[in-house]
């Protein structure tokens, strides 16, 4: 059984996630081309080697970010999102209404 | 009786027969340069030589030939997909295969089995009426069956309602089949060896030559190679490969693991898969269950295998089988397959001129093998995209023209 370190419920185990893909800049969908675009939602580096992912525990719906090595089938960091993202991601949506 | 077998082996009078030539020398140049010795790259080899008499051509692999998915998968072949274009195209291939031991003179041993897709929930009811209808629409033999056709059909299935997801109907495709994966590899590089075509296991390519936008050559571990045109045929490999030729593909590299039992008398005829339980199973030639489910739940490149699959695996197949409980698994595996988002796969041009793609192949291109191999082969010797795999270009992307082969591809394989 794998172990993944959650950065908010601690080792879990890894059926208790779910992968949810590289962790990559959005190009601006109202300013980029079809092109940019297209590249943004479907290509995939798809790297041998250390990637940084997010990640997401179903249980406690908490997203945060792993690195691990896609060669070695090990974890080598998770982390909150707020280490890299600080100020949080802003969606574009308006901020009215938050909840 | 063992002591006369070891005599047969060791005596020179029966020496062992070569399938293909030892590796020769890699030369200087080829018309044509196919990276990977699987299934895939060996048929287009055979069918360059074969339709089209090109055989300066190289098959180059990093490992042993058809060693790799083509050595893993669990051979199933079936053409009762969803998008009338896959439909077409794996009737195609499906076509190729049931003459293949005639056509490479070698036993493949394709065996026509049927196929049963079990559906557990209205959804997947609705599904296979759909996928019935388009398969019929287009001449395949699909239909939707009740349990107690199904019951018929495959005696020792569990069709109790008593059971955490009752078996609802299903849709049966009499046309599947299974095959052995190997002899297909092996009988392709004998035939495309003796047609010319030269074979290289243990010879890495680490980069592609390209010069004003054409691909030119390949890096090897063996030397640097110049050709005419270059054929990627490298499954779980696809986005490296391409990254050295300098562009991207919209693939994920997924281990997809499968396990066989110990042998038993033959009691399984039809192949049997699930997409709600994640399953499917067939019994091979030798009394062994095949058993596998979908890809691991992230990506990876490593070929491990996991104690999470099996027991998750098993415990869907107690369900369809209960009387299995005491059957040990035998053996457990892993290969690496080249996800693609809209579950089909990317045959054709790629950004780079003279260099043509064929991968995305996830966990279903054996059944493609021969139809992949035709038409990669009509495409690199006249230059045009054949009719049949233009829609599987990587442009769709571009276009956001995806297909939609989800529902008949992600479990069944
Ligand atoms: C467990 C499992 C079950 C499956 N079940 C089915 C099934 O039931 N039915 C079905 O239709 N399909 C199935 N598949 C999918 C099927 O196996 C593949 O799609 C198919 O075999 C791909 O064939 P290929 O020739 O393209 O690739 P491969 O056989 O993988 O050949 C690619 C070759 O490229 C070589 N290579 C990679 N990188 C390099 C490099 N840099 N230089 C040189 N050579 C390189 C590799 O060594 C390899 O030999 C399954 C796959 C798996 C893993």
């Amino acid at each position: 059984m794998k172990i993944m370190l959650c950065p908010l419920n601690g080792p879990r185990n890894i059926s208790e996630f779910v992968c949810r893909g590289d962790v990559v800049d959005r190009p601006d969908p109202t300013a980029c081309s079809d092109e940019a675009w297209a590249d943004y939602v479907f290509m995939q580096d798809n790297v041998a080697g250390i990637v940084r992912e997010w990640w997401y525990h179903v249980a406690t719906a908490y997203w945060f970010i792993a690195e691990r090595n896609t060669v070695t089938d090990e974890i080598v960091r998770t982390y909150p999102a707020s280490e890299i993202f600080h100020p949080p991601v802003d969606h574009g949506t308006d901020s009215g209404g938050r909840s | 009786m063992p002591f006369g077998l070891i005599k047969y082996g060791l005596s020179s009078r029966y020496p062992v027969i070569r399938k293909f030539p030892a590796r020769p020398e890699l030369k200087p140049r080829y018309d044509v340069v196919i990276i990977g010795a699987g299934g895939h790259g060996l048929a287009t080899a055979y069918y360059l030589a074969k339709h089209h008499n090109i055989t300066n051509v190289a098959v180059v692999d990093k490992g042993y030939v058809g060693g790799g998915n083509t050595a893993r998968n669990t051979a199933i072949i079936r053409s009762n997909y969803l998008t009338p274009d896959g439909v077409k195209f794996y009737d195609a291939s499906l076509r190729l295969f049931k003459d293949l031991s005639h056509e490479l003179d070698f036993n493949i041993m394709y065996s026509e089995r049927g196929h049963l897709t079990l559906a557990h929930t209205d959804a997947a009811l609705r599904t296979s009426r759909w996928r019935a209808e388009v398969n019929k629409h287009l001449g395949i033999d699909s239909e939707v069956v009740s349990p107690e056709e199904i019951a018929r059909i495959e005696p020792t299935l569990n069709l109790s309602p008593n059971v955490r997801y009752p078996i609802l109907g299903a849709l049966h495709h009499r046309p599947g089949a299974i095959a052995r994966h190997d002899a297909v590899a092996w009988g392709y590089a004998m035939g495309a060896a003796e047609r010319g075509v030269e074979i290289h296991p243990d010879t890495e390519v680490t980069d592609i030559l390209v010069e004003g936008g054409a691909a030119t050559g390949v890096e090897t571990t063996r030397g640097t190679v110049r050709c005419g045109c270059v054929v990627q045929a490298v499954a779980g490999s696809s986005s490296l490969v391409a990254g050295m030729a300098g562009f991207k593909l919209p693939i994920r590299s997924m281990p997809l693991q499968a396990c066989v039992s110990q042998p038993l008398k033959p009691f399984l005829d039809t192949i049997v898969v699930s997409g709600s339980l994640h399953v499917y199973i067939s019994q091979s030639s030798r009394g062994e269950l095949v058993m596998g489910g979908a890809t691991d739940p992230y990506q990876l490149y490593s070929t491990r295998s996991t104690l999470d699959f099996t027991e998750g695996l098993m415990g869907h197949v107690l369900e369809l089988f209960p009387f299995l409980g005491n059957v040990r698994v035998m053996r457990q595996w892993a290969g690496i397959a080249d996800m693609t988002p809209d579950f089909a796969p990317i045959m054709g041009e790629s950004p780079v001129r003279n260099y043509y793609l064929d991968a995305g192949w996830g966990t279903w291109g054996f059944k493609a093998t021969p139809a992949c191999g035709t038409y990669m082969a009509d495409m690199v010797a006249t230059g045009r995209t054949p009719d049949m795999i233009a829609p599987f270009a990587l442009e769709r992307f571009q276009r956001f023209d995806q297909f939609g082969e989800r529902g008949a591809a992600s479990v069944g394989h």
